[in-house]
Order: structure tokens, then C-alpha cells, then sequence
């Protein structure tokens, strides 16, 4: 697991520094330790129920803590209410006042803070012109497209230039296309007004696509936090290696441990060596292998060199554009998915043709079982 | 509707447009009509003849001058009716309004149980609560009781009779029509509104003025309507619990209807009270801001 206290930070907005909160019996959130730097863009991700939205509400003050602290520039605002801290919530469905037309929704910060009229106005304006809705100023949100409400919400909270800026779900209302689309316009944003944004998801995709680091949440737990490619090549745990992107996951048995390598018994027999990190894992000790499908090669005769190889057999192929999909057999029966290049230079595969599967050593991760883990790769992928 | 048929029949093909084509857009057109036929002639008959015949009867015998005959005869009339209205219109209001706020925003699972309680009243008929507020102010009655031994009425002085007792049962009566509009208004307002103000900077005072007491003009201006108007126009309240001092326009119009009937000089009178509060329904709705409540 990364070091809580994140790498390179200068100077950390927000700090939550060992926070717990319940609700009755539930542990929402479960020793929360973490910290978030200046300008960065920081996604909580993690399935529904995982406590993504209730740390984020407890950033916003909407929430207190039970215990621990939750500090904005070095100063505890755990016991502050919402409207005395510096910073500002886009919400899951924007909650745009319907009575007011665009400019007095952006308005509505400044002018509870008791900015004069004219510094609003040029405010308001400048906000506008970012995130592009200068004619439509005078609109209602009852007027505007889906879209646009978002882009308002960001104004609203944005003109305030607040210290973080926290979405909840911010895109989760828009169609796929739209939502690409302001994934792009989100980032664009954020390097332009240069604050940081904390940004709550269960979209991997989109946390993969904007984010400085990710925080994978899973039951209240924060799994892993890094940077998107190493959370997604040295995923932490299993849920995170099954969370992000797809993955085969493979029981296996430790035989050796080293410093950052080990080997297991895997897939019949085979032994096997990849990454390790884990302190847990010692010869012996029931591990997970994982390995994504995009990493996989095949080939007719066995590799040569310094790859890790398993004899399998085809069960089914499926073309998906980009990619052909391959789903073997190990010889133990395990499923074994590979996504290989249309282009590869193999001969045509059918089921039952006799193959052999291969990975760089470095493309395998050794992760300590969880007791509740799924099992199969069908478990996972359905939820990718 | 006939507008909206015309595309239609442009944009079809000339065969097609043979046949059922008429049919179809004169039942289009028909509708409804069909629809509001019932209801329309209704208050035709029963409210648009009476109120045209009574006002043709306003101006009989001496014209306009009867309009001002009744309003010089009943000036205090006039003005004691409106203060009272008024006065239990915002009495309504500032019952009322707290009272549909709990219950719209903290009532749970008893917001049903609650609303059926404000309602309870009309389980009774109007005359009967009237008439149950006399035992409850009579001379020698608890109410009185209680407010001598404080202090509050000298030992010869009554509530009975008193603009108290009228404009209190006037706010008691027609309490549930302010609760009620409010209540909905209330009750359809999205919550996370109030989140948004507090992240926005505002106390919870400043988000209620700008974002609750506003969304909710439109159920305070209806029930400011189903308060006022009926009040402005009653007369049971006053002839039981009021006294010489507290006459109102309807008793008026009830009392001189029932042995003189159809004089010119009370059908002016009738048409004066509701022209008033049309009068004041609009004035109050400029003061409310139009865009607000449509």
C-alpha cells in the first residue's frame, strides 16, 4: 500500500488525518488517512456505499466526523459548519436555486459574503466566460440542458475561488457522450482556474481519465492511493486490481518471497513469479495472481526468453473492435482472458486449439487473498 | 387545436387526406370544448347570471349613487371588515406557516398523522366550532377565568363580544386553508437546496429567506387567498361571538337580504366587497412579484 501521507506534497489543502465516521452500528467511513495537495486533481473512487460521498460531505461540513480531523490549510474545520469553510460542493444533481436565472445562482456565494456589486459582476462574468455560458446569463435552469446546468454549478461553486473545489458525481446525470465530452472540459477547468478539485466517482474510467492520484475506496476502507498508472499496473489489493480496468485473477500458493518479487504455484502447477509488495505474503500463505488481459501475448510454440508461459487451451473468441477478446482454459480449468491485437501474427485460433499464454514477469502482481474476494474473472468483469 | 392540425394535414399526402381525416380533426377541435362544457356552464348558470343580475340590480334606482349611498352609510363597516380580515390573514400566516414548515420538513413518517390533524376541525361543521368557541369565552367560561386571574381582564371586562373573540375565530376557522398550500409548497421543495446555500456561505436564516420563503410564495399567496377572501366575506363569526361593536359587511348584506330582498343599495354593497377584494388580491400578488407565483 502507498504511503497515506502522499509523495511530493509541498503544501497539503486538506488533510484527513485519521477519520472515523459512524452512523449507528454502520462504519461508514474506517480510519480515513490521507492527504491532498495544491492544485491537484484528487478522485475518491469506489462502489456505491464505500464512504466516497460521506468523507467528501465530510470535507464540505455537511458531515462531522465521529472522530479523527479533517484540516484546510493546516486548520481544523472539523466542527465548522458548511458555510464558514472555503470550500465548494458541485452537487450529484446540481441543486441549482430554480428560482433564480444563472447570474444570481453564481452570484449567490459572493453575495452572501458580502462582496460589493461590481467585484460580483466581474466575477460572475469572468466564471461565465470559463466555463462558457456567457449569453446565457439570464436563463433559468429550467432552460438549460443538462450540460449546461452542470457547467453552472461548477460556476457557482468556482467564483468563490475556494481553497478545494468537491464534485459528487458531477457527471453521473449526463449521457455517455456528453460525459466524455466533460471530462475534458472538467480538467481544461481546473488548469485554468488552478484550484484543487476533489472529485468523487464510481466510474473508474473517468477517474483513470482526469485524475492526479486516486483514492479506491472499498467498505468504508481506503484500499490504495497512487497515481493512475500505478494503481493500475500495481494495483494494492485484490478489489483494486478487480475494480480498475479488468484482470485476471488466479489463486495460487506462495513458494518464495523476496524483497519486491514472489513466486507462487498457480494454474495447475505452473510456478510463477511477479511483483510483491505485500508484507503478508510469505511462502505458504494462499495468494491472489493477478495479471490484465491486455499484458497476455499468444503464441503457437513456447515462448522464448525470460517470459512467464502457461499452456492453455481456446474456449472462445470474440472480436470488440479494438481488441479480440480470447478466453482460454489453464490447465487446471482456471479461465484465462486475454485481449490481443487483431493484427497478431497468428494463424486463425478456434476452440479447442492448444496455445500458448505469456506475460513479462513484471506484468504479474502477487496480492495478498482477501477473505471475501471474488473468485472468477466473470465476477469481476461484470462490474468493469 | 385547429392550428395544431394544420401540419398535420399539410404534411400528408393528398390521397390520405380523403376519408377520416375531416372526422379526426373535428374531434381534435372538439374535445375540448366537450371537456370544459360541464364546468362552463355550471358557473354560467349558477355564478356568471346571478352576479350579472345583481349587478344590474346594483344600478337600479339611483344609478352609481347607490355604490356611494352604501359605502358612506357603512364606511366603518367597510374598514372594521378589512382590518379584521387582515388581521387574522397574517395571524393565519404566522400560525400557520411554522406549523406546515415542521410538518413539511421534520414531520417523518407522521406527516400524514399531523396534515389529518390540522384538518380534524372540518370534521365539525363551521356552525358547530363557532358555536363551541361561545362555551369556551363566556363570561364565566376558562378562558376568561384564567386571563382574570392573571391580571390580563379586569374583573367586569368579557371577551364575548369582543374584536378578540371575532377576528380569533376568523384565524381559528380558516386556518387549514393557510396551512395546507403552504404545506405542499413546502413539502415539494428539493432539500439539497439548503445544502447548496450553506456550502454557498449562507446562514441558515439567509438561505431560508432566499431560498425556502421564496419557493414557497406560491402556497403563501394561495393560502393568503383561501384566508382572506372568506374572511372578508363572513358573517357567522361576528353574529356569535361579536357584539354591536363588531358588525361586518356580510352580516350586513345577510341580515338586510333576509327581510328586504334584492334592494339596489345591498346588491352595491355585495358588488363592493368583491370588487375590494379583487382589488387587494391584486395588489398583493404586485407586492409578491407575479413571476413568482405563476
Amino acid at each position: 500500500m502507498t504511503s497515506p501521507t502522499a509523495v511530493g506534497l509541498s503544501a497539503p489543502v486538506i488533510e484527513i488525518d485519521h477519520v472515523v465516521k459512524r452512523f449507528g452500528d454502520f462504519v461508514a467511513v474506517d480510519d480515513a488517512n490521507f492527504s491532498i495537495g495544491q492544485g491537484e486533481f484528487f478522485s475518491m473512487l469506489g462502489p456505491s456505499g464505500c464512504g466516497k460521498t460521506t468523507t467528501l460531505r465530510m470535507i464540505a461540513g455537511f458531515e462531522q466526523p465521529t472522530s479523527g480531523a479533517i484540516r484546510l490549510d493546516g486548520i481544523d474545520v472539523s466542527k465548522i459548519p458548511p458555510n464558514k469553510r472555503d470550500v465548494n460542493t458541485v452537487f450529484q444533481q446540481y441543486a441549482l436555486f430554480p428560482h433564480m436565472n444563472v447570474f444570481d445562482n453564481v452570484s449567490f456565494g459572493p453575495q452572501a459574503q458580502n462582496v460589493d456589486k461590481a467585484t460580483i459582476k466581474k466575477r460572475v462574468s469572468e466564471i461565465l466566460e470559463i466555463v462558457r455560458l456567457t449569453e446565457f446569463a439570464s436563463r433559468r435552469p429550467a432552460q438549460l440542458s443538462g450540460g449546461q446546468q452542470q457547467r453552472v454549478a461548477l460556476a457557482r461553486a468556482l467564483v468563490n475561488l475556494p481553497k478545494a473545489l468537491l464534485l459528487d458525481e458531477p457527471l453521473g446525470a449526463l449521457d455517455l457522450k456528453l460525459r466524455h465530452a466533460m471530462q475534458f472540459e472538467l480538467k481544461r477547468i481546473q488548469r485554468e482556474v488552478g484550484i484543487t478539485f476533489v472529485y468523487v466517482t464510481h466510474d473508474q474510467e473517468e477517474a483513470l481519465t482526469m485524475s492526479d492520484r486516486i483514492a479506491v475506496m472499498s467498505d468504508g476502507r481506503v484500499e490504495q492511493i497512487g497515481t493512475p498508472a500505478e494503481i493500475y499496473d500495481n494495483p494494492a489489493t485484490v478489489f483494486v486490481a478487480g475494480f480498475i480496468g479488468q484482470a485476471n485473477l488466479w489463486s495460487a500458493t506462495c513458494t518464495d518471497r523476496s524483497a519486491t518479487l514472489a513466486t507462487v504455484s498457480a494454474l495447475g502447477g505452473s510456478m510463477l513469479s511477479g511483483s510483491c509488495v505485500a508484507d503478508s505474503v510469505r511462502a505458504g500463505a494462499p495468494v491472489t495472481l493477478m495479471v490484465r488481459p491486455e499484458r497476455i501475448s499468444i503464441s503457437v510454440n513456447p515462448p522464448s526468453g525470460d517470459m512467464q508461459s502457461v499452456n492453455a487451451t481456446v474456449t472462445d473468441l470474440s472480436f470488440q473492435g479494438p481488441v479480440v477478446r480470447l478466453a482460454l482454459s489453464a490447465p487446471d480449468g482456471s479461465p484465462i482472458i486475454a485481449n490481443i491485437d487483431p493484427d497478431a501474427d497468428l494463424p486463425l485460433l478456434r476452440p479447442g486449439h492448444n496455445v500458448w499464454a505469456s506475460w513479462a514477469p513484471t506484468a504479474a502482481c502477487v496480492l495478498p487473498d482477501a477473505p471475501d474476494q471474488p473468485r472468477t474473472l466473470d465476477d469481476i468483469v461484470d462490474e468493469g | 387545436m385547429t392550428v395544431a392540425a394544420v401540419p398535420s394535414r399539410v404534411r400528408r399526402p393528398r390521397r390520405e387526406r380523403d376519408g377520416d381525416d375531416t372526422g379526426v380533426s373535428a374531434r381534435q377541435w372538439f374535445t375540448p370544448w366537450l371537456l370544459i362544457a360541464p364546468g362552463g356552464l355550471w358557473l354560467l348558470i349558477f355564478f356568471i347570471l346571478p352576479l350579472f343580475s345583481l349587478g344590474r340590480l346594483s344600478l337600479e334606482d339611483g344609478g352609481l349613487s347607490n355604490y356611494s349611498t352604501v359605502i358612506s352609510d357603512n364606511s366603518t363597516v367597510i374598514i372594521r371588515t378589512f382590518v379584521y380580515a387582515t388581521i387574522s390573514t397574517v395571524a393565519a400566516i404566522v400560525i400557520g406557516y411554522p406549523l406546515a414548515y415542521v410538518i413539511a420538513t421534520k414531520g417523518g413518517k407522521y406527516k400524514n398523522f399531523l396534515l389529518a390533524l390540522v384538518i380534524l376541525p372540518f370534521f365539525v361543521t363551521y356552525l358547530v366550532r363557532t358555536l363551541s368557541w361561545k362555551i369556551l369565552l363566556f363570561d364565566g367560561g376558562p378562558v376568561v377565568a384564567i386571563l382574570q386571574s392573571l391580571g390580563i381582564l379586569n374583573d367586569n371586562q368579557s371577551i364575548l363580544g369582543s374584536p378578540f373573540a371575532v377576528v380569533s375565530a376568523l384565524t381559528y376557522n380558516f386556518l387549514p386553508f393557510m396551512v395546507l398550500p403552504i404545506y405542499v409548497s413546502l413539502e415539494k421543495m428539493d432539500r439539497r437546496l439548503l445544502d447548496a446555500a450553506a456550502d454557498l456561505y449562507s446562514s441558515p436564516a439567509r438561505a431560508f429567506r432566499k431560498i425556502t420563503l421564496r419557493l414557497s410564495l406560491p402556497g403563501l399567496f394561495a393560502g393568503t387567498l383561501l384566508t382572506f377572501i372568506p374572511a372578508a366575506g363572513d358573517f357567522v363569526n361576528s353574529e356569535l361571538l361579536g357584539s354591536d361593536r363588531t358588525v361586518m359587511i356580510g352580516q350586513i348584506i345577510e341580515k338586510n337580504f333576509g327581510k328586504e330582498f334584492f334592494r339596489p343599495e345591498l346588491s352595491a354593497l355585495s358588488f363592493m366587497l368583491m370588487a375590494m377584494i379583487l382589488v387587494g388580491v391584486i395588489v398583493y400578488a404586485r407586492l409578491l412579484g407575479t413571476e413568482e407565483i405563476a
